[in-house]
């Protein structure tokens, strides 16, 4: 890149199974107001803002309607990104390289609380031939899930420990929902939901918000000591009908990858990366998610799951923060992988810090059996 | 719509319990239509071949995903094909079109390079595997609609 992108300050809610209590813009205020006080500016100085949200799920049609007055856009700049919250981050860091702006504000929240999950996650598919078949995202996901244990013998036991660890991790996480001491004989007992996928192989509903602040490198340097730089980063999308793709391989997350990986000149991911967090809703995810970063080959996803290159104290800690398991909103997933991601370069991500980490790995996807896959590479020198 | 208070850690929230009911009617599209209509009339399932790189796609669609090419050229496949996944969806959920449990499937038809997603039935859950063998179960002429659920379910052969 001609120009470094900063993150200067990053907050995040805690995950909360319902916050009626609060309604939209209270809920990203709260994600929002650490920002600000951190940086010193006030919204005034915010120039842009970029939003993520999600129209069913808010329950109205343009769902960044009633949030200007939290995210300085009234009478200013805003855009909504209505993906995986980590494709904000990159809206914005692409806003800035334009040279248009020198200081945006990102901002992601979700109330899965206030839907029907099922229901809206059925209107995501194609009405003539998959939506009236009455598919959603975990019974999809449990095609997937199915295939990928098949093709490569992967088996229950090793991905239950996905969620094992997981859930141990988010006991470190002071923003974690519902960080479980679950054993494996926990999620192997739990119930089924959509063959092979349990109950404790999935995350639960969540409510939640994120936001940080990006600024140019010059900017940057002035509103913090210790600025994140983004070194690369890439979106890849694939095609919607299921039947059309190798459910046991990720292609779009290959590609993608690579190229957030040329970007910032990695070339040994595995090598090179510190620390990972990535967006898994179903414990299989992990491990398929895995070979498609080219943290693993393919098939060798399972086998490393289970090993202690992925523990904290390992080659590459996965998931420090428990991740997504234990619960996150959807929207809001990859942009507090990216959260955390920054969180970890700073040394401010105290129980669940890895020492000395340089280079971090975010990552989020949007839509069925991830169809469209998002990753970032992040380094703090 | 109804609308509540009620007292959640000491606060009074108001909560309103909308339901957005929202009209919509979607068109296949003039080559999902002409598949759709083949299913009612014929009770045959067609698909449409990429001239670039050969593979038939089914339901019949009209551009390859890997050569972004036009596709013209329709081709029938066979009602029989092989289970490239499956699960079983246990919990009764409002979207689903038959009782639960249901159990989804991902046929590769004779005759197609893609997998078609539907349902299977008249089938035993533990004699499930991937790589069995199922046919198409047409519901009868007079109750074809020209929906994707005038095919009922594959059952095992």
């Amino acid at each position: 890149m001609a120009e470094r992108v900063g993150i200067v300050a990053v907050a995040q809610t805690k995950y909360h199974p319902n916050r009626c209590d609060v309604n939209e813009e209270e809920l990203s205020w709260e994600a929002i107001k650490p920002v600000l006080e951190e940086t010193g500016l006030s919204l005034w100085d915010i120039e842009s803002a970029v939003t993520c949200s999600q129209d069913f799920w808010e329950g109205r049609t343009i769902s960044n309607m009633n949030i200007q007055h939290v995210v300085g856009a009234h009478l200013q700049h805003e855009d909504k990104v209505c993906e995986d919250g980590l494709n904000a981050v990159y809206v914005a860091m692409a806003q800035i390289l334009s040279g248009h702006y020198d200081v945006v504000l990102v901002e992601s929240h979700m109330k899965e609380s206030q839907g029907e999950k099922s229901a809206i996650e059925n209107a995501a598919f194609d009405p003539a031939m998959l939506r009236v078949l009455g598919l959603d995202y975990t019974s999809s996901a449990a095609m997937q899930a199915k295939r990928y244990m098949y093709k490569y013998g992967i088996t229950a036991e090793q991905l239950a420990k996905v969620a094992v660890r997981n859930h141990a991790n988010a006991k470190n996480n002071p923003f974690a929902q519902d960080a479980k001491g679950i054993t494996l004989e926990d999620v192997l007992g739990s119930k089924m939901v959509s063959s092979p996928i349990r109950a404790l192989d999935t995350k639960p509903i969540s409510d939640g918000a994120c936001a940080m602040i990006l600024a140019n490198e010059k900017t940057a340097k002035k509103l913090s000591k210790n600025p994140i730089w983004i070194m690369g980063v890439s979106n890849c999308y694939e095609t919607h009908y299921l039947g059309d793709r190798e459910l046991a391989d990720c292609d779009a997350l290959a590609k993608a990858a690579q190229k957030a990986y040329k970007m910032a000149g990695i070339k040994n991911a595995l090598r090179e990366i510190d620390v990972a967090e990535i967006t898994t809703e179903y414990s299989y995810q992990e491990a398929l998610w895995l070979e498609g970063l080219g943290l693993c080959a393919k098939g060798e996803g399972g086998r490393m799951v289970e090993s202690k290159a992925v523990s904290m104290g390992g080659k590459l800690p996965l998931n420090p923060s428990g991740g997504v398991l234990p619960g996150v909103p959807n929207g809001v997933a990859g942009a507090s992988r990216v959260a955390e991601a920054v969180l970890q370069l700073r040394g401010e991500a105290g129980e669940r810090q890895v020492k000395g980490a340089k280079t971090a790995l975010a990552h989020g996807y949007t839509g069925i059996c991830g169809q469209h896959q998002a990753v970032m590479v992040l380094g703090n020198s | 719509m109804q609308t509540t208070s009620e007292k959640i850690e000491g606060m009074d929230v108001w909560l309103y319990h909308g339901q957005i009911y929202i009209p919509n009617t979607f068109s296949a599209g003039a080559t999902g239509s002409r598949f759709l209509t083949t299913i009612r009339d014929k009770a045959k399932i067609t698909g449409t071949r990429c001239k670039e790189c050969n593979r038939v796609y089914v339901p019949a669609r009209s551009v390859c995903k890997d050569c972004f090419a036009q596709l013209k050229e329709w081709v029938e496949v066979s009602d029989k094909g092989t289970v490239l996944s499956y699960t079983i969806d246990s919990e009764p959920k409002p979207i689903h079109p038959t009782d639960a449990p249901v159990i989804y499937g991902i046929i590769q038809l004779d005759g197609a390079d893609t997998g078609f997603v539907h349902m299977i039935g008249g089938a035993d859950p533990e004699q499930l595997r991937i790589g069995m063998r199922v046919q198409a179960v047409f519901k009868p002429k007079e109750e074809r609609i020209g929906s994707v659920l005038d095919i009922k379910h594959f059952k095992p052969l």
